[in-house]
């Protein structure tokens, strides 16, 4: 639990858990506070005024209600995603670092080889012969992006089984499933929080990606058929910047949050990335300048994080 | 050699995951893709060709095992089928047009960010806490959360449309001919300028701080303070000493984050109307055009298994312990 004390106290987790948190509130309650984001409103492609707050599409629907009806899908989405993906690449890296033997040479070498196959093309002709729809959109999005946290999770595994703890537990007699799933992932706490941190991120893009491609279900709102339709609706030729920002701005600020919080989560377990600013100040106060050879002062300063957290 | 010969053959295992996942996907699918392919083609082609066709991706009504071994059989006398939105050119003429357009941008703009970002990695682990360090990483973070195609819609929009400094679509002005000379080069350049930027701005936050973060293991190991110690300039224990070192590990990131660099660029290159393999890829959705999908899925993937070979080739120039 340290872990996660650790993290709020950091300033960059605690920014990106702010604009996360607004936009976890805008999704669950907006919704139901702005108009229907599919109905025809208004003249269409007006620019921003009091009455429509992002201007209206060339359809005359409410830019500002899409905006936040799909911060609600997509979301939703790639959360569960980036949960589901968490959760097998948990598994398979678990069991491949764990294990061993065959077991680990399969499930290395599989891992590698859809970390090598390039994503997009691969989702797109899933996506093409899948009916559209969030459960297709799901399938494909876990299936091109489970290996990156299966690779980074074995890593870790293999070192851990290192450890005496792991030796004591199976010298006690138990079983390897419960090594690995009682023992071992309670464990690993950081790298799993930041793994699917970096899968919820991968989850989103590629979604939006997807949809922009026209691979989602466009009758939907959510951020990616956002821009579909303007892409669509040729509103760049129109010059109706104003149903194509919104939307880019939220994706940008969801995944800067997330990446945000993953750079915090490295720097609270890896205190030789962290901040240098306090230590610094202390040397200015006695006039002297950092260096490579002051790691002895650098150490006094910092408070020593505990082992295997 | 022989850790190119090992790399070599996961390439091309590689390579068989994923034309054989090529050839399940529409067997597996939901619907029956042969008839969804006779659809798609109906009235624009003969029965016999439509016959010769379906041959050509397997769908008979033989043993799985035997439209496998077909379709294998196909592949590797390049026989991807008939586009249907370009009907009725084949896919891989279709493809080979487009490729060299994709190698040109995805490849420029891969080559530049990763330079630039590592110079900027470097430079900020350096001097850590400076100003150049409290402000790119950040910076770039903030901005490589931006969708690829996202922030070339902004570009195209802000530097093509209302500023009118740049070409809005194609890769070449249309009253040029292709050939080596300086107008067409230009013309080239011009086009390929505002979609490599895209590519470039939402990339380099990553190479950036990988290089940043190794650089910083890497300062702190005690063949540095040795460096230092012996009064070396810190030009050369920068250079020499800690970067060199440094860039390895984020070489064979560079390998691995091929794929997904590509993968945004194709995005991007539907932006500007490129006309590449993502622009060719935006066609075969909006056209349903399975046999150029599927064509590109293979062709897009091969590039990144070569690309992926030349970066272990440069592997073993820079690491000796490779060349055993």
């Amino acid at each position: 639990m340290t872990f996660f004390v650790d993290l709020f106290r950091n300033k960059k987790a605690s920014l990106g858990l702010i604009i996360l948190a607004t936009f976890v509130i805008i999704a669950t309650f907006g919704p139901l506070l702005v108009r229907d984001p599919t109905d025809f409103l208004g003249d269409p492609s007006q620019p921003p005024s009091a009455r429509f707050w992002l201007g209206t599409t060339l359809q005359g629907q409410d830019v500002f209600a899409q905006t936040i009806a799909g911060a609600r899908t997509s979301l939703v989405l790639g959360f569960v995603v980036g949960l589901i993906v968490t959760l097998i690449g948990a598994t398979i890296g678990i069991a491949a670092g764990f294990l061993g033997g065959w077991v680990d040479d399969v499930l290395s070498l599989l891992t590698n080889v859809f970390l090598i196959m390039p994503g997009l093309p691969l989702a797109v002709v899933l996506a093409a012969y899948l009916k559209p729809g969030p459960v297709s959109m799901a399938f494909v999005l876990i299936l091109t992006g489970w290996a990156w946290n299966a690779r980074v999770i074995r890593a870790q595994t293999l070192s851990l089984a290192q450890k005496d703890f792991i030796s004591a537990a199976i010298v006690s007699g138990e079983s390897r499933l419960r090594i690995m799933f009682f023992e071992l992932f309670p464990n690993m706490t950081s790298i799993i929080v930041s793994g699917f941190i970096g899968a919820t991120v991968y989850a989103i893009g590629a979604q939006v990606g997807l949809e922009f491609l026209g691979l989602g279900d466009v009758s939907k709102v959510t951020w990616g058929t956002n821009l579909y339709w303007a892409s669509n609706n040729q509103d760049l030729l129109t010059e109706s910047w104003w149903t194509i920002v919104p939307t880019g701005v939220c994706v940008a600020l969801v995944g800067f949050a997330l990446v945000l919080i993953n750079f915090a989560i490295d720097e609270v377990t890896n205190p030789k990335l962290r901040s240098e600013s306090g230590f610094l100040r202390v040397l200015a106060q006695v006039g002297a300048t950092a260096g490579f050879s002051t790691p002895v002062a650098k150490a006094a300063l910092e408070r020593t994080p505990e082992e295997g957290a | 050699m022989r850790f190119l010969l090992r790399r070599l053959g996961f390439y091309l295992l590689a390579a068989w995951v994923s034309l054989t996942l090529n050839f399940l996907i529409p067997r597996l699918a939901p619907g029956d893709a042969s008839s969804a392919l006779q659809a798609r083609f109906q009235g624009r082609l003969e029965p016999s060709a439509l016959a010769a066709m379906k041959e050509v991706f397997g769908y008979t009504d033989a043993p799985l095992w035997q439209q496998y071994s077909s379709y294998v059989n196909n592949l590797l006398h390049g026989e991807f089928g008939v586009s249907v939105a370009y009907f009725p050119a084949p896919v891989t003429e279709v493809i080979g047009s487009a490729l060299l357009w994709t190698l040109f941008l995805a490849g420029a703009s891969v080559v530049i960010s990763f330079v630039l970002g590592s110079l900027l990695g470097i430079l900020s682990a350096w001097k850590r806490g400076g100003w150049l360090d409290s402000i790119a990483p950040p910076a770039f973070i903030f901005l490589g959360a931006f969708p690829y195609f996202w922030m070339a819609m902004l570009l195209l929009f802000t530097f093509g449309f209302v500023g009118g400094w740049f070409p809005v679509r194609h890769a070449y002005s249309d009253h040029l001919t292709i050939g080596w000379n300086a107008e067409f080069l230009l013309s080239a350049v011009h086009h390929a300028f505002l979609p490599a930027v895209s590519i470039v701005i939402a990339s380099l936050g990553g190479w950036l701080l990988g290089m940043r973060n190794t650089m910083i293991g890497i300062l702190a190991e005690d063949y540095i303070t040795m460096a230092q110690a012996k009064g070396l300039s810190p030009r050369r224990v920068m250079v020499h000493y800690a970067a060199r070192n440094a860039l390895l590990p984020n070489i064979t990131g560079f390998g691995m984050a091929l794929g997904f660099v590509l993968s945004g660029s194709l995005l991007t290159e539907i932006v500007f109307s490129y006309p590449g393999q993502g622009y060719l890829l935006y066609q075969a959705v909006k056209s349903q055009d399975f046999p150029l999908m599927q064509g590109l899925f293979l062709s897009i993937t091969a590039a990144v298994l070569a690309a992926n070979w030349l970066v272990d080739i440069a592997y073993v120039f820079l690491d000796p312990r490779t060349r055993r």
